[in-house]
């Protein structure tokens, strides 16, 4: 009798549930898809472009994309992570076209084969900034190498992206320069790893008063927000920036199709070609340069450099 | 307070809300369509294994969203083995993810609160002549307070996830930017005037949802 009342909660249960998990999945699947499709109206073809917070909180992308998407009638999804993420999604083949700043990190990228071009797209530069007291004395370094050295002596606060950026990458070359070895990890007490982007490190580094190093573009764009922080190394503009070191190279990276067959390479090799023309490349020079007084963002591509009389190396 | 007054006036904000509402809305109503059920049957009725199952579901409550989310971004990716449907870094993505963490919640508090009904009820309406199904949906009634609840808790379980949304979204502008990820975003930027202003608006509006839901359940005895 007990068994038997027992298979039949089992069977009504099994009934029940079966056909439920069934018509939530179906349900899912076909209200998700009408949801996706619900967006916008007529689907446009979309191109993906992963890049860094800097080039998408700057509000360059903002600026010029538009110009790009009524050129080929598409739509231009900007996912804007770290160099780090943003390169693994081109691993994935999650991304059909990169725009970072990790030379070396993208030398491997194409290395591997993900890539089936890359080209320099623009460049600005690095800046330590940090408190306005300076206990460190970053001030009257002669390089970075040399600032970086300062803060480690005098093991004043830094506040690091810790997140595999291209700011991260550079700040670890020049503690590894400055004779820091192993590089500092979060077992100092004054080495801060947050993990998180531009932004948020500087909006750190000035509630911490610690030094960081940040490109200048988002420094810029930030400044007002920051009043606990000056630049301490690197000058007020690029020109007076005496350290090379400190040049920070932009890169496009077309996702290849060889191994990542589902991107839409051939659009995205339009954008890049759209990017490095001598067009786009003027406007990038001139954005911000009338809200900030200094161009934000320097052009070099290939085409650029050879239709001006500029040297952008 | 001017550029704040801006931004929120700013159709592109409605497009957010309005997503985030999309979304979850969409989740919710899976979760519950499959979950509510599922919560009942498995409280109404003893199978071996029910404590397995009782379990998983509690677990489930307490999935955190970022872990759904990596799972879920995983699975979408096109290296993944959902990754030809093309659904990461869209809202559907989304709305997979939403429905994962909702599903568990709808389900489990259901359960508790169908578990909850005096057992003499059921013995009375059957001695009374109901049929499994007349009994099993007369408790669901008796429950109903536990059972808004449920969906109450799942609602607000994935109208403030930030989460899944981000990893699985991607925050994009103007494509899978929804309430809580412009917060994040705003935040990032140093911008917290504009991200407590959006902050307010999330909570106004989950109280609006919520005094809605209070409503539908109907008259307290």
């Amino acid at each position: 009798m007990r068994s038997r009342r027992l298979a039949q909660s089992i069977v009504i249960a099994v009934v029940v549930i079966a056909p439920a998990i069934g018509v939530a999945a179906a349900s899912a699947i076909g209200l998700a898809a009408a949801a996706h499709r619900v967006a916008p109206a007529p689907q446009p073809i979309v191109l993906r472009l992963a890049t860094t917070t800097s080039t998408a909180d700057t509000g360059l992308l903002a600026a010029i994309l538009p110009d790009f998407e009524r050129a080929c009638g598409c739509r231009v999804d900007v996912v804007a992570v770290g160099t780090g993420q943003a390169l693994e999604l081109g691993r994935r083949g999650d991304t059909d076209v990169l725009l970072v700043h990790a030379p070396d990190q993208e030398a491997v990228f194409m290395k591997e084969g993900h890539g089936e071009r890359r080209d320099d797209v623009m460049y600005n530069d690095f800046v330590i900034v940090g408190p306005a007291a300076d206990p460190a004395g970053v001030k009257g370094s002669t390089t970075a190498k040399d600032a970086f050295g300062r803060i480690a002596k005098a093991r004043a606060m830094f506040a690091s992206r810790g997140d595999k950026s291209g700011t991260h990458s550079r700040e670890l070359k020049f503690w590894k320069a400055a004779g820091l070895s192993p590089t500092p990890t979060t077992a100092l007490p004054w080495y801060l790893s947050i993990g998180q982007g531009m932004g948020e490190t500087l909006g750190f580094a000035g509630e911490r008063r610690a030094y960081t190093l940040s490109d200048r573009g988002t420094w810029l764009f930030m400044q007002r927000k920051l009043p606990n922080l000056r630049i301490l190394f690197g000058g007020a503009s690029i020109r007076e920036n005496p350290d090379l070191d400190l040049r920070n190279q932009y890169g496009v990276i077309v996702v290849s199709r060889h191994k990542h067959p589902s991107v839409n390479a051939a659009l995205a090799g339009r954008f890049a070609d759209w990017l490095l023309s001598k067009a786009t490349q003027q406007r990038i020079g001139a954005f911000g340069r009338e809200q900030f007084g200094q161009s934000l963002f320097y052009a070099n591509s290939d085409e650029y450099c050879a239709a001006t009389t500029v040297r952008g190396r | 307070m001017d550029s704040i007054l801006r931004a929120l006036a700013d159709p592109a904000l409605l497009a957010i809300v309005a997503l985030s509402f999309q979304v979850t809305g969409i989740a919710l109503v899976i979760a519950v369509v499959a979950g509510v059920p599922l919560g009942a049957v498995v409280g109404l009725t003893h199978f071996p294994g029910k404590r397995l199952v009782t379990l998983v579901l509690y677990t489930g409550m307490g999935l955190p969203p970022v872990v759904v989310g990596l799972f879920v971004y995983l699975a979408l990716s096109r290296s993944g083995p959902l990754g030809p449907l093309g659904w990461l870094f869209t809202p559907a993505g989304m709305i997979v993810a939403q429905v994962i963490i909702a599903f568990p919640v709808a389900a489990g508090l259901t359960q508790t609160a169908v578990e909850a009904v005096d057992r003499d009820l059921r013995l009375q309406i059957r001695a009374l002549g109901a049929t499994r199904w007349q009994s099993g949906w007369t408790v669901l009634r008796e429950a109903r307070i536990g059972v808004t609840a449920a969906i109450v808790a799942a609602f607000g379980g994935i109208i403030s996830e930030v989460g899944a949304v981000m990893l699985v979204g991607g925050n994009i502008d103007g494509q899978t930017r929804v309430l809580t990820t412009a917060i994040v975003l705003s935040t990032r930027q140093g911008d917290f005037a504009l991200a407590m202003a959006l902050g307010i608006v999330l909570l106004l509006l989950t109280l609006g949802a919520n005094a809605v839901l209070l409503q539908l359940q109907g008259r307290r005895r």
